[in-house]
């Protein structure tokens, strides 16, 4: 690829998304958009590039900019995020919430939507315990495709292998065939739309709980501070964020502050430590992961 | 160090199973169907044993059910690992006292996955 062509998309794409991209990338560029050329009609990546050059489509801008996210996810990703989710943050906020009685919770780029169904399963198992409260799971993503794969729900006998257990796929999904379609007890849990994290995030409304995981590893320094200071302004003072395992807040802003037990959570930075310290489970409170999997996966 | 007893009918699933195990620290015994199984747990119980459902002489949903009657036989943890990838045999396994379900055909990542879901490995980061 000329390398006046790589700076195109690369500041294309970093406009758009906030995508990153170096120059060793450029293998990436080539397999990801020639297919997008030929959808196109275009017999090549470089009359693709004349094309942007000449009458910029906006739509070939959002397809190409959806050619090049990275999708990869997982039921209950890593584990521990829900672990904590379930055992250090519902507690405290059903404790803090309780006269409310409703808990906003945004997963700020949702893939596939595996990351909210998981935080869905987890609360219709608590359904008893939760009578009377509200929950609303608002998931987001920049890419119209992958979030009408997850509003469709259908997954791959691969993708209900990793990470989800099998009560949890015997319970919650349906089969045809080779395909996995989740419940619709589950999906009516979570809405989905289309929201550029780079964009103004007030629209939003104020969230309890943020995930915002495995997204900001692509972009740089700058809008990484500028979505995570975005973020804490949609965020109750008492509010949580949980990052991805390759992310953090050090260095970059001070406005959250990573809680030093739990790997991945992080606070506002004006609250006290204390907060985060259920004020009647604290001793009680079960701490090994044996505690989490022993409730998530009980035997019936 | 921990003991998986894998029990296949196939060399090569054994095979591909015994990498897969040693890679995340297991010591890995092999059985050629739910009778040879049920010998070497009599001997000694494993920690996990990995099970396929169709086997010669004694299927994986026979050895399972004789197993959890056995004195300690409740301990090892059991994750069948079979082609048979529809709910009802499932839920028979599940009724019979598995622990997980692998669908075959399965892969590093879900292994660990699952022995992680199930508490027999660490979820290091
Ligand atoms: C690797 S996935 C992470 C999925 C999930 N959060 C997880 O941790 O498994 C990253 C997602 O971020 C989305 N994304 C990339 N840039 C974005 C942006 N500027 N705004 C919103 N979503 C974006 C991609 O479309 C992709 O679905």
């Amino acid at each position: 690829m000329k390398i006046s062509d790589f700076e195109l998309f690369k500041s294309l794409l970093y406009e758009r998304s906030g995508l990153v991209i170096s120059p060793d990338k450029s293998y990436l560029l080539e397999s990801r958009l020639t297919p997008i050329a030929k959808k196109w009609g275009l017999p090549s990546l470089e009359s693709m590039t004349m094309q942007l050059r000449a009458l910029p489509d906006e739509k070939l801008i959002k397809d190409i900019v959806e050619a090049m996210t990275t999708n990869e996810t997982s039921f209950f990703r890593d584990t521990k995020p829900f672990q904590i989710f379930q055992d250090t943050i519902l507690p405290v906020l059903l404790e803090k919430r309780k006269t409310r009685k409703s808990i906003r919770i945004w997963c700020a780029a949702s893939s596939s939507g595996q990351e909210p169904y998981s935080l869905a399963m987890i609360l219709k198992e608590k359904e008893a315990e939760l009578r009377g409260w509200r929950f609303e799971i608002v998931a987001t993503d920049i890419s119209d495709e992958i979030l009408d794969q997850a509003k469709r729900a259908s997954y791959t006998q691969f993708e209900v292998q990793r990470g989800l257990p099998i009560q949890y796929l015997m319970k919650y999904f349906m089969q045809f065939g080779d395909s996995w379609q989740l419940k619709d007890e589950i999906r009516n849990m979570v809405r989905f739309s289309n929201f550029n994290l780079l964009d103004n995030m007030s629209r939003m409304g104020t969230f309890d709980i943020v995930f915002c995981r495995n997204v900001l590893i692509y972009f740089d320094e700058k809008n990484k501070g500028e979505i995570l200071e975005k973020i804490a302004g949609q965020l109750e003072n008492d509010g949580f964020l949980l990052l991805g395992g390759a992310e953090t807040v050090l260095g970059i802003t001070n406005k959250f502050t990573p809680n030093p037990e739990k790997r991945g959570l992080y606070i506002k930075s004006d609250k006290p430590a204390s907060t985060i310290v259920s004020p009647r489970n604290a001793s009680a409170a079960p701490s090994s992961t044996s505690s989490f999997t022993s409730s998530l996966f009980k035997r019936t | 160090m921990k003991t998986c007893l894998v029990v296949d009918d196939s060399r090569v699933v054994r095979k591909v199973a015994r990498r897969i195990l040693e890679d995340i620290s297991f010591k890995c015994e092999e059985a050629e169907d739910g009778m040879q199984a049920y010998e070497y747990c009599k001997s000694s119980m494993p920690n996990a044993i990995l099970l396929d459902w169709n086997m010669p002489v004694m299927s994986g949903i026979e050895f399972l059910e004789k197993l959890r009657q056995m004195p300690s036989g409740t301990n090892p943890k059991v994750i069948f690992c079979t082609t048979e990838n529809d709910m009802t045999h499932i839920q028979r396994a599940m009724a019979a006292g598995a622990d997980e379900y692998i669908m075959k055909p399965f892969d590093t990542d879900i292994i660990r996955s699952k022995f992680i879901q199930i508490g027999l490995i660490a979820d290091e980061e």
